[in-house]
């Protein structure tokens, strides 16, 4: 899979990915995903782009809304330094696909087309042509990520 | 060395497997599962989705109305009725409404943890329950509606951190300036997917209520689990709760770390933790002139029995600032109830506090505390991310209860033993 990549710094938050009043009950307002730091990220991105950060991304609260409004503003992967552990497992459970790649920023700039091979974890600088080695998802649990998340997971093995 | 960490031995246990080993992916049996209203809308929906009709066990799982409580728009008030009526097709048979309080608080002291057991829940502070020597950690939504449906989850075992604490505090210094000094020195990633276990004689003479800190705080460190040690403080506090054997798992002697660290904490003075970030942090005395528009003292982590009776102290016979509010929010209804008794509500309001019902409200920006653009807040809570409490032109600095209860009289971040 490819996109054009959007960087982020170090440690973003849950409140920083979507403020926490822009979620009532199941209803989630995407629209204003990273709104204190990047107001306007959701207009302004095409379907497919990526997210690439810093270390620890995803971190603070468990909510699930936070990936959830990744993956609805068309955000198609989140490569990072780092995860906080529950983002990690939340994305995994959603269908987004995570990928860790250590100093990933030192390697994508603002606007970079960059390739991602799931299986491999390899990270390809289309606009650089440098290729940055990250971590594919534990094979253990890489059977959720294929189904389409955990939901999906369950209703094919549940019998 | 072939010993086992506590985090180890409870999910060797929690697997049916004679043993496990960092790094190992396992599925788990979970013994309380927790989900809290800003969740259980979206839980309610996967649950359906997945087209199971029961829960797993009614008595295995606690829900608890307590991040907008009361609700204060339609959307809010209208999800909670869907989770009542969810509570009532189900069966389960652990329900918390509006006003009992913060779920991390509730589930001790209902006697829904015990030592030895795996607890989930939607909320990243489910950390806190290794004070009763259970293993707590936060899952999404996805994740518990499975847990609901099944009983079961996967975790990879995580690597154990261990600190060795030495020395006695200086006079109002204490649990919260020491995890602060732990943020600020090796950050809030240094935990990731790891399991921290404090120990030492400062965590042993601790009332629980100050231990729970560093289980708590855990996952501002990145932790999946933290545990304090299990011994009679906690045994008593537990079989005074629940009739439901269990077995305690503390780590072994011999038990492997990937890392120790040890700290004295005599040297530990006040400390602030700036904003955004929660491992921005200096002493007392470097910002000591940042004017205050709110003092909080609330949440899971410091809306506990002692930080209110800590608070009222520092308060007895004195007005915090003009202009300037004081918002205190007892951690649940128990808690307010003995404070009540205890003469300490009466203190704090009549200084001129606002005490709000038991919620986590200001501390997760629901509510009860809100601030708006300019404004700065110094928070006795987990928390200081941009935006957390309010406006994203606002400020959160985080510190001790003593220090927010001797800021909210000067109007300024006071060191409290300049103060008393």
């Amino acid at each position: 899979m490819k996109g054009i990549a959007h960087i982020f710094g170090e440690d973003i938050s849950t409140d920083v990915i979507l403020p926490t009043d822009y979620t009532h009950g199941s209803t989630i307002d995407y629209k204003h995903v990273f709104d204190p730091v990047r107001p306007g990220f959701a207009d302004e991105i095409e379907r497919g782009d990526m997210v690439v950060a810093g270390k620890n991304f995803g971190c603070g609260s468990s909510r699930e809304s936070a990936p959830i409004a990744i993956q609805l503003s068309g955000v198609s992967a989140v490569v990072a330094e780092s995860f906080s552990r529950i983002f990690y497992r939340n994305a995994i459970a959603i269908g987004l696909p995570v990928i860790t790649a250590k100093r990933i920023t030192d390697f994508v700039s603002e606007g970079n087309e960059i390739e991602i091979n799931l299986d491999t974890g390899v990270i390809l600088n289309n606009t650089t042509g440098v290729e940055i080695e990250g971590e594919s998802m534990p094979r253990e649990i890489q059977s959720i990520f294929e189904a389409g998340g955990l939901i999906k997971h369950y209703k094919l093995n549940k019998d | 060395m072939n010993g086992h960490t506590t985090a180890e031995k409870i999910l060797a246990n929690s697997a049916d497997l004679e043993e496990v080993w960092p790094g190992d992916h396992i599925i788990c049996k979970v013994d309380m599962a927790m989900a809290h209203d800003m969740g259980t809308p979206s839980i309610i929906e996967y649950f359906k989705e997945m087209g199971v009709e029961n829960v797993w066990d009614t008595s295995k799982i606690v829900c608890v109305m307590d991040h907008i409580a009361p609700s204060h728009h339609v959307a809010d008030a209208d999800s909670k009725v869907s989770i009542r009526k969810f509570i009532q097709e189900t069966g389960i048979q652990n329900f918390y409404d509006v006003g009992s309080g913060i779920s991390h608080n509730i589930l001790p002291e209902y006697g829904h943890v015990r030592p030895g057991e795996l607890v989930v829940g939607t909320d990243s502070h489910t950390t806190s329950h290794g004070t009763f020597g259970a293993a707590g950690t936060g899952l999404g939504y996805t994740e518990m509606a499975y847990v609901l449906a099944t009983g079961e989850t996967w975790l990879r075992v995580p690597e154990t951190i261990k600190f060795e604490f030495r020395g006695e505090f200086s006079k109002w210094v204490g649990a919260k300036d020491l995890i602060l000094h732990i943020a600020g020195e090796y950050g809030t990633d240094f935990g990731q997917y790891k399991s921290i276990e404090y120990t030492g004689d400062p965590i042993n003479s601790m009332e629980l209520d100050d231990r729970f800190m560093f289980p708590n705080m855990s996952v501002e460190l990145g932790a999946k689990f933290g545990f304090t040690p299990v011994d009679s403080k906690v045994t008593d506090y537990i079989d005074k709760r629940t009739d439901t054997p269990y077995k305690s798992r503390d780590a072994d002697i011999d038990a492997s770390y990937s890392e120790i660290y040890q700290m004295d904490v005599s040297s530990i003075s006040p400390k602030i933790s700036i904003p955004h970030k929660v491992d921005n942090v200096v002493d007392v005395e470097d910002v000591e002139n940042i004017k205050l528009d709110q003092v909080f003292i609330g949440s899971c982590t410091n809306g506990k029995f002692q930080d209110l009776k800590i608070a009222a102290e520092i308060l007895n016979g004195k007005q915090i600032a003009k202009g300037m509010r004081l918002i205190v929010t007892p951690a649940s209804r128990a808690i307010y109830s003995r404070a009540l008794k205890n003469g300490i509500i009466d203190v704090l309001t009549d200084s001129g506090a606002v005490v709000t019902n038991s919620t986590c409200g200001a501390c997760v920006g629901r509510g009860m505390g809100i601030i708006g653009e300019g404004e700065v807040c110094l928070a006795a809570m987990n928390r200081n991310f941009r935006g957390r409490m309010g406006s994203y032109e606002s400020e959160i600095y985080l510190s001790s209860v003593a220090t927010a209860a001797a800021s909210s009289i000067t109007g300024m971040i006071t060191d409290p033993r300049r103060k008393l």
